[in-house]
């Protein structure tokens, strides 16, 4: 089982690779892109527990490390495999 | 006063704040690794600059984790001073012992060059020997120092007097991009600074800037 995690920047949060990026695009030509955001996708395998906890163990991760309160939100899925 | 400063795997100022009270002010000062948890005997913490854990997921992060940490924020909580320079700025952060972010700068690219400051709030340990306005030379080295914060935080950081330095006014001032061109802010109780410049590396002529030493001795008391 997998948990597939999407931590991005808040809305309101200035994302200055997101900007970049976005610039770039333009630069080489690949129009009608209203904007950019840059954020983690991170990956957490587990072996041999429900879907419910794996799903309480992702949260309580985000929660406590991988996202930043201040600027951050997460979302995630848990898929089996 | 009895130092000590933090060492995380991948600190790499802690050698220069070191440098700074045990040769240039002659002060009792130990390096602490991170996996130490009683700090009791120590009067004031330094949190060094570098790149602990790598600056892996977000700067600061990891280190907030370390165990060490505990000891950290409890202490700091009783009132210790805790200067945070640098990576130890964005780890005070992620351990929530002061408000806001600090995201990427605004150019997004590492900075490394020499900064003034002007000192705001001389309401701290840190800057009580310092004047209100006054200029202030030292390095920035960073790639992460853009601060930010949501209104309410920005206003009450104005309106209790706690942002100790901001990046000078004009074109070359506010490298980063934070906002209010906030350097350096202090929490709630005054006792926990951090700063993204670097005054370790500004307490000699011989270095370019003997600027930063102002600050060190202020903490100790010496005018």
């Amino acid at each position: 089982m997998k948990a597939k995690i999407y931590i991005s920047y808040k809305d309101g949060i200035l994302d200055p690779q997101g900007k970049t990026v976005s610039h770039a695009l333009d630069a080489i030509g690949i129009k009608k892109i209203n904007s950019v955001r840059m954020g983690k996708y991170i990956e957490i395998e587990f072996n041999g527990i429900s879907k419910d906890k794996a799903s309480e163990i992702t949260d309580e991760s985000c929660r406590k490390l991988l996202a930043n309160p201040n600027t951050e939100t997460y979302s995630f899925e848990i898929v089996e495999e | 006063m009895h130092f000590a400063v933090i060492v995380f795997p991948g600190s790499n100022c802690d050698h220069d704040a070191y440098h700074v009270f045990r040769h240039i002010l002659d002060i009792p000062v130990d390096f602490v690794w991170h996996r130490e948890t009683d700090l009791k005997k120590y009067e004031a913490i330094i949190i060094p600059g570098g790149f602990s854990y790598g600056d892996y997921l977000r700067t600061g992060a990891i280190a907030r984790f370390s165990p060490v940490m505990e000891s950290v924020v409890k202490e700091a909580i009783a009132g210790k001073p805790v200067f945070g320079i640098c990576n130890g700025f964005q780890i005070l952060i992620e351990s929530g012992l002061l408000p806001g972010a600090l995201i990427i700068n605004k150019d997004v690219r590492f900075l490394s060059q020499d900064v003034t400051l002007e000192v705001d709030s001389t309401d701290s340990i840190y800057t009580r020997s310092l004047k209100r306005g006054c200029k202030l030379t030292m390095p920035i080295a960073h790639k992460q120092g853009n601060f930010i914060a949501d209104e309410n935080t920005l206003n009450l950081l104005e309106d209790e007097d706690r942002i100790a330095f901001r990046y000078s006014n004009g074109k070359k001032g506010n490298p980063n991009g934070s906002a209010n061109r906030i350097a350096g802010i202090l929490n709630k109780k005054r006792n926990v600074l951090g700063m993204m410049p670097h005054p370790e590396r500004a307490v000699e002529s011989v270095l370019g800037s003997d600027d930063g030493i102002d600050i060190f001795k202020s903490m100790i008391g010496v005018a």
